[in-house]
Protein backbone atom coordinates (compact mmCIF):
# COMPACT_ATOMS: atom_id res chain seq x y z
CA UNK A 1 0.00 0.00 0.00
CA UNK A 2 1.22 3.48 -0.86
CA UNK A 3 2.35 5.84 1.90
CA UNK A 4 0.43 8.69 0.31
CA UNK A 5 -2.38 8.18 -2.15
CA UNK A 6 -4.14 11.07 -3.83
CA UNK A 7 -7.10 10.25 -6.03
CA UNK A 8 -9.38 12.44 -8.14
CA UNK A 9 -8.22 15.61 -6.39
CA UNK A 10 -10.11 18.75 -7.32
CA UNK A 11 -9.05 21.93 -5.57
CA UNK A 12 -8.51 25.63 -6.14
CA UNK A 13 -8.95 29.14 -4.85
CA UNK A 14 -12.22 31.05 -4.52
CA UNK A 15 -14.40 30.10 -7.49
CA UNK A 16 -11.65 28.75 -9.72
CA UNK A 17 -10.54 25.14 -9.80
CA UNK A 18 -6.82 24.71 -10.39
CA UNK A 19 -6.70 20.94 -10.10
CA UNK A 20 -9.20 18.91 -12.13
CA UNK A 21 -8.92 15.41 -10.75
CA UNK A 22 -5.27 14.64 -10.06
CA UNK A 23 -4.02 11.19 -9.05
CA UNK A 24 -0.70 10.63 -7.38
CA UNK A 25 0.99 8.16 -5.07
CA UNK A 26 4.16 8.12 -3.03
CA UNK A 27 5.41 4.73 -1.84
CA UNK A 28 7.53 4.04 1.21
CA UNK A 29 11.14 5.23 0.76
CA UNK A 30 10.50 6.85 -2.60
CA UNK A 31 11.50 10.23 -4.01
CA UNK A 32 8.69 11.41 -6.24
CA UNK A 33 9.08 14.50 -8.37
CA UNK A 34 6.24 16.52 -9.89
CA UNK A 35 7.16 18.54 -12.96
CA UNK A 36 5.13 20.67 -15.31
CA UNK A 37 4.91 24.15 -16.77
CA UNK A 38 4.05 27.22 -14.71
CA UNK A 39 0.39 27.26 -13.80
CA UNK A 40 0.05 23.49 -14.04
CA UNK A 41 -1.04 23.41 -10.40
CA UNK A 42 2.05 21.86 -8.84
CA UNK A 43 2.14 24.13 -5.79
CA UNK A 44 -1.62 23.95 -5.41
CA UNK A 45 -1.39 20.16 -5.40
CA UNK A 46 1.15 20.27 -2.61
CA UNK A 47 -0.83 22.80 -0.60
CA UNK A 48 -4.02 20.78 -0.97
CA UNK A 49 -2.27 17.65 0.28
CA UNK A 50 -1.07 19.60 3.33
CA UNK A 51 -4.49 21.10 4.02
CA UNK A 52 -3.61 24.67 3.06
CA UNK A 53 -6.01 24.78 0.12
CA UNK A 54 -9.58 23.54 0.38
CA UNK A 55 -10.18 20.27 -1.37
CA UNK A 56 -13.43 20.24 -3.33
CA UNK A 57 -13.44 16.64 -4.39
CA UNK A 58 -11.26 13.55 -4.22
CA UNK A 59 -9.44 11.76 -1.46
CA UNK A 60 -6.06 12.04 0.22
CA UNK A 61 -5.00 8.96 2.15
CA UNK A 62 -1.82 9.02 4.23
CA UNK A 63 -0.56 5.88 5.99
CA UNK A 64 -3.94 4.28 5.41
CA UNK A 65 -5.84 7.14 7.01
CA UNK A 66 -8.10 9.57 5.17
CA UNK A 67 -6.69 13.04 5.80
CA UNK A 68 -8.84 14.90 3.27
CA UNK A 69 -10.02 18.18 4.78
CA UNK A 70 -7.70 18.13 7.80
CA UNK A 71 -5.71 21.27 8.60
CA UNK A 72 -1.92 21.56 8.59
CA UNK A 73 -1.67 21.34 12.39
CA UNK A 74 -3.42 17.94 12.34
CA UNK A 75 -1.53 16.65 9.32
CA UNK A 76 1.84 17.58 10.78
CA UNK A 77 1.03 15.42 13.82
CA UNK A 78 0.49 12.43 11.55
CA UNK A 79 4.05 12.50 10.24
CA UNK A 80 4.01 14.71 7.17
CA UNK A 81 6.00 17.95 6.97
CA UNK A 82 5.98 20.69 4.39
CA UNK A 83 8.64 23.14 3.23
CA UNK A 84 7.07 26.04 1.33
CA UNK A 85 8.90 27.58 -1.62
CA UNK A 86 9.14 31.11 -0.20
CA UNK A 87 9.38 32.49 3.30
CA UNK A 88 10.29 29.10 4.67
CA UNK A 89 12.35 30.23 7.66
CA UNK A 90 11.70 32.47 10.67
CA UNK A 91 14.07 35.31 9.71
CA UNK A 92 14.55 36.94 13.12
CA UNK A 93 15.09 33.63 14.90
CA UNK A 94 18.46 31.95 15.06
CA UNK A 95 19.17 28.69 13.24
CA UNK A 96 18.80 26.79 16.52
CA UNK A 97 15.52 28.53 17.32
CA UNK A 98 14.21 27.73 13.85
CA UNK A 99 14.91 24.05 14.44
CA UNK A 100 13.35 24.25 17.89
CA UNK A 101 10.17 25.65 16.32
CA UNK A 102 10.21 22.73 13.91
CA UNK A 103 10.20 20.46 16.96
CA UNK A 104 7.43 22.47 18.64
CA UNK A 105 4.97 19.60 18.98
CA UNK A 106 7.65 16.97 19.57
CA UNK A 107 7.42 15.36 22.98
CA UNK A 108 10.55 15.22 25.09
CA UNK A 109 14.06 16.29 24.23
CA UNK A 110 14.79 17.55 20.75
CA UNK A 111 18.54 18.08 21.29
CA UNK A 112 19.57 14.77 19.83
CA UNK A 113 17.48 15.33 16.73
CA UNK A 114 19.07 18.76 16.38
CA UNK A 115 22.54 17.20 16.52
CA UNK A 116 21.45 14.80 13.79
CA UNK A 117 20.42 17.77 11.66
CA UNK A 118 23.77 19.44 12.30
CA UNK A 119 25.45 16.28 11.03
CA UNK A 120 23.33 16.35 7.90
CA UNK A 121 23.90 20.08 7.37
CA UNK A 122 27.29 20.93 8.94
CA UNK A 123 27.04 24.56 7.84
CA UNK A 124 24.06 24.99 10.16
CA UNK A 125 26.08 23.88 13.16
CA UNK A 126 28.70 26.51 12.38
CA UNK A 127 25.96 29.13 12.15
CA UNK A 128 23.65 27.88 14.87
CA UNK A 129 23.45 31.29 16.54
CA UNK A 130 23.06 33.29 13.35
CA UNK A 131 19.69 34.78 12.46
CA UNK A 132 18.17 32.79 9.61
CA UNK A 133 17.15 35.96 7.77
CA UNK A 134 20.78 36.98 7.32
CA UNK A 135 21.80 33.75 5.59
CA UNK A 136 22.12 33.04 1.87
CA UNK A 137 19.23 31.50 -0.05
CA UNK A 138 20.86 28.07 -0.15
CA UNK A 139 21.57 28.09 3.57
CA UNK A 140 18.00 29.21 4.30
CA UNK A 141 16.74 26.28 2.25
CA UNK A 142 18.78 23.96 4.48
CA UNK A 143 17.40 25.61 7.61
CA UNK A 144 13.92 25.10 6.17
CA UNK A 145 14.49 21.43 5.41
CA UNK A 146 16.10 20.81 8.79
CA UNK A 147 13.16 22.56 10.48
CA UNK A 148 10.73 20.23 8.73
CA UNK A 149 12.80 17.13 9.55
CA UNK A 150 12.84 17.89 13.29
CA UNK A 151 9.61 15.93 13.71
CA UNK A 152 10.93 12.70 12.14
CA UNK A 153 8.34 12.83 9.38
CA UNK A 154 7.50 9.80 7.27
CA UNK A 155 7.01 12.09 4.29
CA UNK A 156 8.42 15.50 3.50
CA UNK A 157 6.90 17.81 0.90
CA UNK A 158 9.39 20.13 -0.80
CA UNK A 159 8.07 22.96 -2.96
CA UNK A 160 10.78 23.93 -5.46
CA UNK A 161 13.70 23.48 -3.09
CA UNK A 162 16.23 24.84 -5.60
CA UNK A 163 14.27 27.89 -6.81
CA UNK A 164 16.49 30.95 -6.97
CA UNK A 165 19.65 29.12 -5.96
CA UNK A 166 22.99 29.18 -7.74
CA UNK A 167 23.74 25.97 -9.68
CA UNK A 168 26.29 24.95 -7.05
CA UNK A 169 23.80 25.30 -4.19
CA UNK A 170 20.99 23.74 -6.21
CA UNK A 171 23.13 20.68 -6.72
CA UNK A 172 24.02 20.57 -3.03
CA UNK A 173 20.35 20.83 -1.99
CA UNK A 174 19.35 17.96 -4.28
CA UNK A 175 22.22 15.89 -2.88
CA UNK A 176 20.78 16.53 0.57
CA UNK A 177 17.35 15.41 -0.64
CA UNK A 178 18.89 12.09 -1.64
CA UNK A 179 20.59 11.84 1.75
CA UNK A 180 17.36 12.63 3.58
CA UNK A 181 15.67 9.89 1.56
CA UNK A 182 18.37 7.41 2.59
CA UNK A 183 17.57 8.24 6.22
CA UNK A 184 14.18 6.66 5.59
CA UNK A 185 12.09 9.73 4.77
CA UNK A 186 9.94 9.60 1.67
CA UNK A 187 10.03 12.74 -0.45
CA UNK A 188 7.43 14.42 -2.64
CA UNK A 189 8.90 17.42 -4.39
CA UNK A 190 8.22 19.94 -7.08
CA UNK A 191 11.20 20.93 -9.13
CA UNK A 192 11.39 23.67 -11.72
CA UNK A 193 14.64 22.20 -12.96
CA UNK A 194 12.90 19.07 -14.25
CA UNK A 195 16.06 17.38 -15.49
CA UNK A 196 17.89 17.63 -12.16
CA UNK A 197 14.76 16.76 -10.20
CA UNK A 198 13.85 13.67 -12.20
CA UNK A 199 17.47 12.50 -12.18
CA UNK A 200 17.41 11.92 -8.42
CA UNK A 201 13.79 10.68 -8.28
CA UNK A 202 12.47 7.14 -8.32
CA UNK A 203 9.29 8.21 -10.05
CA UNK A 204 7.92 11.35 -11.57
CA UNK A 205 4.62 12.90 -12.57
CA UNK A 206 4.06 15.39 -15.37
CA UNK A 207 1.23 17.77 -14.63
CA UNK A 208 -0.32 20.13 -17.18
CA UNK A 209 -3.29 22.42 -16.65
CA UNK A 210 -4.30 20.73 -13.46
CA UNK A 211 -4.38 17.21 -14.93
CA UNK A 212 -2.08 14.20 -14.99
CA UNK A 213 -0.24 14.08 -18.28
CA UNK A 214 2.31 11.34 -17.74
CA UNK A 215 3.81 9.29 -14.96
CA UNK A 216 6.71 6.91 -15.02
CA UNK A 217 10.06 6.26 -13.39
CA UNK A 218 12.40 9.23 -13.21
CA UNK A 219 14.77 7.75 -15.76
CA UNK A 220 12.01 6.87 -18.21
CA UNK A 221 10.60 10.39 -18.04
CA UNK A 222 14.04 11.84 -18.65
CA UNK A 223 14.32 9.68 -21.78
CA UNK A 224 10.76 10.44 -22.90
CA UNK A 225 10.69 12.54 -26.06
CA UNK A 226 7.51 14.41 -25.22
CA UNK A 227 8.83 15.38 -21.80
CA UNK A 228 12.09 16.41 -23.37
CA UNK A 229 10.30 18.65 -25.83
CA UNK A 230 8.00 20.13 -23.20
CA UNK A 231 10.31 20.82 -20.28
CA UNK A 232 13.82 19.72 -20.75
CA UNK A 233 14.66 22.17 -23.49
CA UNK A 234 14.89 19.89 -26.53
CA UNK B 1 18.72 68.40 32.23
CA UNK B 2 19.70 65.28 34.19
CA UNK B 3 16.42 65.69 36.03
CA UNK B 4 14.52 65.68 32.74
CA UNK B 5 16.37 62.57 31.60
CA UNK B 6 15.35 60.84 34.81
CA UNK B 7 11.70 61.72 34.25
CA UNK B 8 12.11 60.64 30.65
CA UNK B 9 13.35 57.20 31.73
CA UNK B 10 10.38 56.74 34.04
CA UNK B 11 7.91 57.83 31.38
CA UNK B 12 9.83 55.79 28.78
CA UNK B 13 9.45 52.63 30.85
CA UNK B 14 5.69 53.17 30.94
CA UNK B 15 5.45 53.82 27.20
CA UNK B 16 7.68 50.86 26.36
CA UNK B 17 5.50 48.43 28.28
CA UNK B 18 2.47 49.62 26.32
CA UNK B 19 4.36 49.54 23.02
CA UNK B 20 5.62 45.95 23.46
CA UNK B 21 2.10 44.57 23.60
CA UNK B 22 0.97 46.76 20.75
CA UNK B 23 3.87 45.62 18.58
CA UNK B 24 3.06 41.96 19.18
CA UNK B 25 -0.59 42.57 18.27
CA UNK B 26 0.28 44.48 15.11
CA UNK B 27 2.76 41.86 14.10
CA UNK B 28 0.91 38.69 14.94
CA UNK B 29 -2.69 39.69 14.33
CA UNK B 30 -2.07 42.55 11.85
CA UNK B 31 -4.11 44.52 14.30
CA UNK B 32 -3.65 48.21 15.12
CA UNK B 33 -5.27 47.91 18.49
CA UNK B 34 -6.74 51.32 19.33
CA UNK B 35 -8.14 50.12 22.65
CA UNK B 36 -4.66 49.42 23.98
CA UNK B 37 -4.49 52.71 25.87
CA UNK B 38 -7.84 52.07 27.47
CA UNK B 39 -6.64 48.66 28.63
CA UNK B 40 -3.94 50.58 30.45
CA UNK B 41 -6.64 52.68 32.08
CA UNK B 42 -8.64 49.56 32.95
CA UNK B 43 -5.64 48.12 34.77
CA UNK B 44 -5.11 51.39 36.62
CA UNK B 45 -8.75 51.66 37.74
CA UNK B 46 -9.01 48.01 38.77
CA UNK B 47 -6.03 48.62 41.03
CA UNK B 48 -7.89 51.62 42.46
CA UNK B 49 -10.86 49.36 43.15
CA UNK B 50 -8.83 46.77 45.05
CA UNK B 51 -6.50 49.21 46.79
CA UNK B 52 -8.71 52.14 47.76
CA UNK B 53 -12.26 50.79 47.70
CA UNK B 54 -11.55 47.34 49.11
CA UNK B 55 -8.43 48.24 51.08
CA UNK B 56 -6.24 45.36 49.88
CA UNK B 57 -2.46 45.72 50.02
CA UNK B 58 -0.93 47.43 46.98
CA UNK B 59 1.02 44.41 45.68
CA UNK B 60 -2.09 42.22 45.79
CA UNK B 61 -4.20 44.92 44.13
CA UNK B 62 -1.67 45.28 41.33
CA UNK B 63 -1.47 41.51 40.80
CA UNK B 64 -5.25 41.12 40.73
CA UNK B 65 -5.68 44.08 38.38
CA UNK B 66 -3.07 42.78 35.95
CA UNK B 67 -4.64 39.32 35.90
CA UNK B 68 -8.17 40.68 35.48
CA UNK B 69 -7.10 43.00 32.66
CA UNK B 70 -5.50 40.06 30.86
CA UNK B 71 -8.70 38.03 31.30
CA UNK B 72 -10.77 40.97 30.05
CA UNK B 73 -8.54 41.29 26.98
CA UNK B 74 -8.91 37.61 26.12
CA UNK B 75 -12.69 37.85 26.54
CA UNK B 76 -12.88 41.02 24.42
CA UNK B 77 -10.86 39.25 21.76
CA UNK B 78 -13.14 36.20 21.77
CA UNK B 79 -16.34 38.25 21.70
CA UNK B 80 -15.50 41.24 19.49
CA UNK B 81 -12.31 40.73 17.51
CA UNK B 82 -12.10 37.04 16.72
CA UNK B 83 -15.22 36.96 14.54
CA UNK B 84 -13.76 39.88 12.56
CA UNK B 85 -10.24 38.55 12.22
CA UNK B 86 -10.80 37.09 8.76
CA UNK B 87 -12.09 40.41 7.42
CA UNK B 88 -9.83 43.40 6.82
CA UNK B 89 -7.43 45.13 9.23
CA UNK B 90 -9.43 48.36 8.80
CA UNK B 91 -12.57 46.72 10.20
CA UNK B 92 -10.65 45.38 13.20
CA UNK B 93 -9.19 48.82 13.79
CA UNK B 94 -12.62 50.43 13.84
CA UNK B 95 -13.94 47.69 16.12
CA UNK B 96 -11.12 48.45 18.53
CA UNK B 97 -12.01 52.16 18.50
CA UNK B 98 -15.49 51.05 19.55
CA UNK B 99 -14.09 48.86 22.32
CA UNK B 100 -11.92 51.79 23.42
CA UNK B 101 -14.98 54.04 23.72
CA UNK B 102 -16.92 51.41 25.65
CA UNK B 103 -14.04 50.82 28.08
CA UNK B 104 -13.49 54.52 28.67
CA UNK B 105 -17.15 55.20 29.34
CA UNK B 106 -17.54 52.17 31.55
CA UNK B 107 -14.65 53.50 33.60
CA UNK B 108 -16.26 56.92 33.73
CA UNK B 109 -19.61 55.36 34.64
CA UNK B 110 -18.25 53.41 37.61
CA UNK B 111 -15.53 55.71 38.86
CA UNK B 112 -16.63 59.17 37.68
CA UNK B 113 -14.82 61.73 35.58
CA UNK B 114 -12.90 63.40 38.40
CA UNK B 115 -9.19 62.61 38.76
CA UNK B 116 -8.33 60.11 41.48
CA UNK B 117 -5.15 58.95 43.19
CA UNK B 118 -3.97 55.76 44.90
CA UNK B 119 -2.48 57.67 47.77
CA UNK B 120 -3.22 61.15 49.09
CA UNK B 121 -0.67 63.51 50.53
CA UNK B 122 2.69 64.76 49.41
CA UNK B 123 5.70 62.50 49.16
CA UNK B 124 9.03 63.89 50.21
CA UNK B 125 11.43 63.24 47.31
CA UNK B 126 14.84 61.71 47.80
CA UNK B 127 17.73 63.81 46.62
CA UNK B 128 20.40 61.70 44.92
CA UNK B 129 23.34 63.48 43.29
CA UNK B 130 21.21 66.60 43.13
CA UNK B 131 18.33 64.75 41.42
CA UNK B 132 14.88 64.78 42.94
CA UNK B 133 13.05 61.49 42.81
CA UNK B 134 9.95 60.46 44.74
CA UNK B 135 9.82 57.01 46.37
CA UNK B 136 6.93 56.09 44.07
CA UNK B 137 9.03 56.94 41.06
CA UNK B 138 11.79 54.68 42.33
CA UNK B 139 9.22 51.89 42.47
CA UNK B 140 8.01 52.64 38.96
CA UNK B 141 11.53 52.64 37.59
CA UNK B 142 12.39 49.36 39.32
CA UNK B 143 9.14 47.73 38.21
CA UNK B 144 9.59 48.89 34.62
CA UNK B 145 13.14 47.55 34.45
CA UNK B 146 12.16 44.25 36.05
CA UNK B 147 9.20 43.81 33.70
CA UNK B 148 11.19 44.64 30.59
CA UNK B 149 13.86 42.13 31.61
CA UNK B 150 11.18 39.55 32.42
CA UNK B 151 9.56 40.02 29.02
CA UNK B 152 12.94 39.78 27.35
CA UNK B 153 13.71 36.52 29.18
CA UNK B 154 10.26 35.16 28.38
CA UNK B 155 10.62 35.91 24.66
CA UNK B 156 14.21 34.75 24.51
CA UNK B 157 14.26 31.65 26.68
CA UNK B 158 10.86 30.00 26.89
CA UNK B 159 9.32 27.81 24.24
CA UNK B 160 6.14 29.89 24.23
CA UNK B 161 8.14 33.11 23.94
CA UNK B 162 10.11 31.79 21.00
CA UNK B 163 6.91 30.62 19.36
CA UNK B 164 5.46 34.13 19.77
CA UNK B 165 8.47 35.57 18.00
CA UNK B 166 8.14 32.89 15.33
CA UNK B 167 4.48 33.87 14.87
CA UNK B 168 5.50 37.50 14.54
CA UNK B 169 8.02 36.49 11.89
CA UNK B 170 5.90 34.22 9.79
CA UNK B 171 2.41 33.20 10.83
CA UNK B 172 1.90 30.69 7.99
CA UNK B 173 5.15 28.89 8.65
CA UNK B 174 4.30 28.72 12.35
CA UNK B 175 1.02 26.99 11.49
CA UNK B 176 2.79 24.63 9.08
CA UNK B 177 5.26 23.72 11.85
CA UNK B 178 2.38 22.61 14.03
CA UNK B 179 2.45 25.57 16.41
CA UNK B 180 -1.03 26.03 17.82
CA UNK B 181 -1.56 29.55 16.49
CA UNK B 182 -4.86 30.10 18.28
CA UNK B 183 -3.25 29.37 21.63
CA UNK B 184 -0.45 31.76 20.76
CA UNK B 185 -3.02 34.46 19.98
CA UNK B 186 -4.38 34.03 23.52
CA UNK B 187 -0.83 34.34 24.83
CA UNK B 188 -0.34 37.51 22.82
CA UNK B 189 -3.40 39.06 24.45
CA UNK B 190 -2.43 37.92 27.93
CA UNK B 191 1.07 39.32 27.57
CA UNK B 192 0.00 42.52 25.80
CA UNK B 193 -2.82 43.30 28.23
CA UNK B 194 -0.82 42.43 31.34
CA UNK B 195 1.96 44.78 30.27
CA UNK B 196 -0.56 47.48 29.36
CA UNK B 197 -2.21 47.14 32.78
CA UNK B 198 1.17 47.39 34.50
CA UNK B 199 1.98 50.50 32.46
CA UNK B 200 -1.38 52.04 33.33
CA UNK B 201 -0.87 51.36 37.03
CA UNK B 202 2.57 52.97 36.91
CA UNK B 203 1.14 55.99 35.17
CA UNK B 204 -1.55 56.21 37.85
CA UNK B 205 1.09 55.97 40.57
CA UNK B 206 3.21 58.65 38.96
CA UNK B 207 0.41 61.15 38.39
CA UNK B 208 -3.31 60.56 38.79
CA UNK B 209 -6.08 58.44 37.30
CA UNK B 210 -8.44 59.90 34.77
CA UNK B 211 -10.83 58.05 32.46
CA UNK B 212 -9.09 59.54 29.42
CA UNK B 213 -5.60 58.62 30.62
CA UNK B 214 -5.36 55.63 28.32
CA UNK B 215 -6.66 57.47 25.31
CA UNK B 216 -4.02 60.14 25.82
CA UNK B 217 -1.31 57.46 26.00
CA UNK B 218 -2.34 55.95 22.68
CA UNK B 219 -0.37 58.40 20.57
CA UNK B 220 2.94 58.01 22.40
CA UNK B 221 2.70 54.21 22.49
CA UNK B 222 1.84 54.03 18.81
CA UNK B 223 4.67 56.44 18.05
CA UNK B 224 7.04 54.27 20.09
CA UNK B 225 5.91 51.08 18.37
CA UNK B 226 6.25 52.64 14.92
CA UNK B 227 9.64 54.09 15.80
CA UNK B 228 10.68 50.61 16.84
CA UNK B 229 9.71 49.22 13.45
CA UNK B 230 6.43 47.53 14.46
CA UNK B 231 8.13 44.20 14.18
CA UNK B 232 10.14 43.40 17.09
CA UNK B 233 9.37 43.87 20.77
CA UNK B 234 12.90 45.05 21.44
CA UNK B 235 12.49 47.90 18.99
CA UNK B 236 9.38 48.95 20.92
CA UNK B 237 11.43 49.40 24.09
CA UNK B 238 13.99 51.57 22.29
CA UNK B 239 11.17 53.51 20.62
CA UNK B 240 9.51 54.13 23.98
CA UNK B 241 12.69 55.50 25.46
CA UNK B 242 13.34 57.79 22.49
CA UNK B 243 9.79 59.20 22.53
CA UNK B 244 9.79 59.78 26.28
CA UNK B 245 13.24 61.35 26.41
CA UNK B 246 12.53 63.69 23.51
CA UNK B 247 9.20 64.69 25.05
CA UNK B 248 10.84 65.54 28.37
CA UNK B 249 13.88 67.24 26.85
CA UNK B 250 11.70 69.30 24.51
CA UNK B 251 10.41 71.19 27.54
CA UNK B 252 13.79 72.92 27.74
CA UNK B 253 12.98 74.70 24.48
CA UNK B 254 9.21 74.81 24.09
CA UNK B 255 6.17 75.17 26.28
CA UNK B 256 5.30 72.03 28.25
CA UNK B 257 1.81 72.12 26.78
CA UNK B 258 3.23 71.05 23.43
CA UNK B 259 4.92 67.98 24.87
CA UNK B 260 2.51 65.44 23.37
CA UNK B 261 3.01 67.00 19.95
CA UNK B 262 6.66 65.98 20.06
CA UNK B 263 5.73 62.30 19.80
CA UNK B 264 3.52 63.08 16.85
CA UNK B 265 6.16 65.14 15.04
CA UNK B 266 8.73 62.40 15.59
CA UNK B 267 6.36 59.78 14.25
CA UNK B 268 5.53 61.82 11.13
CA UNK B 269 9.18 62.62 10.47
CA UNK B 270 10.15 59.00 10.82
CA UNK B 271 7.38 57.79 8.54
CA UNK B 272 8.57 60.26 5.91
CA UNK B 273 12.25 59.42 6.18
CA UNK B 274 12.34 55.78 7.21
CA UNK B 275 8.90 54.17 6.97
CA UNK B 276 10.15 50.78 8.09
CA UNK B 277 11.02 52.21 11.52
CA UNK B 278 14.39 52.79 13.11
CA UNK B 279 14.93 49.14 13.90
CA UNK B 280 12.76 47.55 11.24
CA UNK B 281 14.45 45.31 8.73
CA UNK B 282 13.75 45.35 5.05
CA UNK B 283 10.10 44.87 4.22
Amino acid sequence: MALLEVSGLRAGYAEVDILHGVNLAVNQDEIVCVVGPNGAGKSTLMKSIFGLVRVRDGRIVFQGEDITGLGPSQIVRRGMCYVPQNNNVFPSLTVEENLEMGAFIRQGDFRRKMEEMFELFPILKERRRQKAGTMSGGQQQMVAMARALMLDPKLILLDEPTAGLSPKFAELVLEKVTEINRMGVSVLMIEQNARAGLAISHRGYVLTMGRNRLDDTGQALLANEEVGRLFLGG
Amino acid sequence: MAQLILYGLIYGGIISLGAIGLTLLVRILKFSHFAHGDMMALGAYLTLLFRVTMGLPMWLSVALAVILTAVAAVLIDRIFYKPLRRTSPAILLIASVGVALVLRHLIQFFWGAAPQVYQRGVERPYIVWGLRIRPTQVWILVMAVVLVIAVWLFLQKTKTGKALRAMADNMDLAAVSGIDTERMVVWTWVLGAALAAAAGIMLGMDTQLRPAMGWLMLLPIFAAAILGGLGNPYGAIAGGMIIALSQELSTMFINTAYKPAVAFVLMVLLLLVRPQGLFGGKA
